[in-house]
């Protein structure tokens, strides 16, 4: 049943190896857990997910897959033959019946008479009230009603745990796939954060002088090292008011969890799409415009650059001059975008758009055409993608 | 490996899943990774992990700059230069300049230790890459000695992460994993409790409200977490604050006393301010 449940997490996208699978089986085989379902939920799940932010994924699959086998976890727990306590029934009894299996005796009573009864015992049994079994009014075993009752293999109360664990969906906000907060998005941008050595050599590499020095037998033997730093740069455009109004916070949340990241990171503000001039102040953006023209200049090719946007607007404004909705532009913006592409080989366009609008929209299929396919939702997953795609 | 379980111990609260996962990692000398937002317990897991089984403890606090290699060796260089210079006659042998680091020390270790590799995420990028085969097999090699280091029994290993950077595929298939989530209130006033015992019941009520209010707080920019709850009562404590003075529907002293202990940023504090100050003329 475990490799069913094993193929189901890889469906779901969860990336589960061979590896954790067997490690799983060995925590088994050393009991690690007890015969509680809940531990058992907590040890599959720090064996097979290495990440919160697949915890989500787990829950369901984890649901789905186990749903109803509870029962068994509970018959497993006690030393009374699993097969009398296989769950096939439960009642709950009616006042007369309670009145009529109420008190055998004290605690100490039950304990001897239970004692004695699994010596008696030889045969299953269910129902009835005075053998063991399940679903029986005897005061012995599990799921039936008897207030004196003693509990064999099922421990904690059946009608406490309403909602199990997996079904709380407690890491719903982790998933990658869900849309973004400030947090999951360091992470997926600090991939693009490496440490990269470039240029001339420009330090004295201390340790490697005093190592091959001393494996010289002391004869100086200087050694350098380029300078370590950031060597990702960043031009980042974003698309600023009319439709992309909703996706701003978003936006914003990007560019300020973006800032900390780079050395270069230069941001530039376009409104749908990237036309001859753009700006770095949104709140001044009809007076402060820079040339699209010295942005290319001034940036060298080795940039990488990311476009956000959610690419809706009409065809128009991207295939035809004088397109744009906020002034006459000369050229079109296919024009404007070929040429920034054309600069900088490494670039991808972050939409916070959902995907299954992406077929049905013209003007983000003529965007993602233009792209070469490089465009990528704006959640953490779709971000991961694309700075891997920028690193290529 | 007959190690007793970990259920937490009288300071620190190990909820189900935590005692779980800790108690697989100890069976089957796997490591195990501990995610969690700052200020959780991650580190004081290894801690306490150590004192309830009675195991010594090796601590190996990961900086940038830390490499793989000195977790389990160095090699002195500088010691042998000098040690030339000098005519010493140590010199001669390559052993008295191998530094042992803390790994070596944990495979050396007479008991069976706690090894604990703090903030695995602050070092290079392939770091955890670097020391696969070393936890995995729980041996490597000595190239200046030639000899083989290999431990007699497994450590427990606890590595800590702070989410600063993905870990690589391979090294997370090797470890068992568990996220600290933010505690909810039972469990948080079972942790106030364990550190703050004798703690007046209405006090810690209202200091739980507080706090939760301001976890609540949008747009902070560092939320307070349960190591900032715990110093923040001790203040109160200690400063006998009444528990009066932390009702939240007294305008005038709405903003938390000693609130420093809470709120780690200026800008955090500032925040809070206008919002108050907004509520204030609303209200």
């Amino acid at each position: 049943m475990l490799v069913d449940f094993f193929l189901k997490l890889r469906d779901a996208g969860v990336p589960v190896s061979i590896t954790e699978y067997l490690a799983l089986l060995d925590a088994l085989d050393h009991d690690v857990c007890g015969f509680e379902v809940e531990d058992f939920y907590f040890l599959v799940r720090a064996a097979l997910v290495k990440d919160e932010r697949h915890f989500d994924r787990f829950d369901l699959v984890f649901g789905a897959h186990f749903k109803g086998m509870e029962s068994r976890f509970d018959a497993m727990a006690g030393e009374v033959p699993l097969e009398w306590l296989r769950k096939l029934a439960e009642r709950n009894f009616s006042e007369e019946e309670k009145a009529l299996v109420e008190s055998l005796g004290g605690w100490d009573r039950l304990m001897e008479t239970l004692r004695r009864r699994l010596e008696e015992q030889r045969k299953r049994h269910q129902g009835g009230s005075k053998w063991i079994g399940t679903a029986g009014t005897s005061p012995f075993g599990a799921y039936g009603y008897n207030p004196e009752g003693v509990r064999i293999g099922q421990d904690g109360s059946r009608h406490r745990r309403a909602v199990k664990v997996w079904d709380r969906r407690e890491y719903r906000d982790f998933d990658d796939t869900r849309t973004l907060g400030t947090r999951n998005l360091k992470v997926a941008l600090r991939r693009l954060r490496r440490f990269a050595r470039e240029g001339a050599a420009e330090e004295l590499d201390l340790d490697g002088t005093i190592r091959s020095t001393a494996r010289n037998a002391g004869l100086l033997d200087v050694r350098m090292v380029p300078e370590r730093r950031n060597a990702v740069k960043v031009l980042l455009f974003l698309d600023a008011g009319g439709s992309m109004d909703d996706h701003v916070r978003r936006c914003e949340e990007l560019f300020s969890a973006a800032r900390g990241e780079f050395r270069h990171l230069e941001p530039f503000y376009f409104h749908n799409c990237l036309y001859e001039s753009v700006w770095r102040d949104n709140r001044r953006r009809h007076t402060q415009r820079i040339p699209t023209v010295d942005v290319l200049r001034t940036y060298g090719p080795d940039h990488k650059v990311i476009f956000v946007g959610d690419a809706t607007m009409s065809p128009y404004e991207i295939v035809y001059p004088g397109g744009s909705v906020e002034h006459w532009n000369e050229e079109p913006g296919a024009v404007w975008m070929g040429r920034a592409l054309a600069r900088y080989a490494h670039a991808i366009w972050l939409n916070p758009e959902p995907v299954r609008r992406w077929e049905t929209t013209p003007s983000i299929d003529i965007l993602r055409k233009l792209m070469d396919g490089r465009m990528f939702p704006l959640t953490v997953e779709g971000i991961d993608r694309g700075v891997r795609a920028l690193g290529r | 490996m007959n190690d007793a379980r970990f259920n937490g111990t009288d300071r620190y609260v190990a909820t189900g899943d935590l005692a779980v996962a800790v108690n697989a990692a100890v069976i089957l000398g796997r490591p195990l990774l501990v995610k969690g937002e700052p200020g959780t317990g991650k580190t004081m897991l290894a801690v306490e992990v150590a004192r309830a089984l009675g195991r010594p403890l090796i601590e190996w606090h990961v900086k940038s700059t830390t490499k793989a290699q000195q977790g389990l060796y160095e090699y002195d260089a500088v010691a042998r230069l000098r040690d030339s210079q000098l005519g010493d006659a140590r010199v001669h042998d390559v052993a008295n300049y191998i530094v042992r680091g803390k790994l070596w020390e944990a495979f050396t270790s007479d008991t069976r230790p706690v090894l604990l590799i703090d903030e695995i995420d602050k070092a290079d990028i392939e770091f955890p890459n670097d020391l696969l085969l070393e936890l995995d097999r729980m041996e490597f090699f000595v190239y200046e000695t030639k000899e083989t280091v290999r431990a007699a029994t497994r450590p427990i290993v606890i590595i800590t992460s702070n989410n600063e950077k993905e870990l690589p595929d391979a090294f997370l298939r090797r470890c068992f994993f568990h996220y600290i989530r933010f505690p909810d209130a039972d469990t948080m006033r079972e942790i106030v409790g364990v550190h703050h015992p004798g703690l007046k019941k209405h006090l810690l009520a209202r200091a739980l409200e507080v706090f939760f209010d301001l976890r609540d707080v949008p747009g902070l920019k560092k939320k307070p977490s349960t190591s900032e709850l715990l110093d923040w009562i001790k203040l109160l404590v200690a400063e006998d604050i009444p528990p009066e003075a932390l009702r939240s529907d007294d305008r005038k002293t709405a903003i938390p006393p000693l609130y420093g202990a809470l709120l780690k940023n200026e800008q955090d504090v500032h925040l809070l301010e206008q919002l108050l100050f907004l509520d204030r003329r609303q209200g």
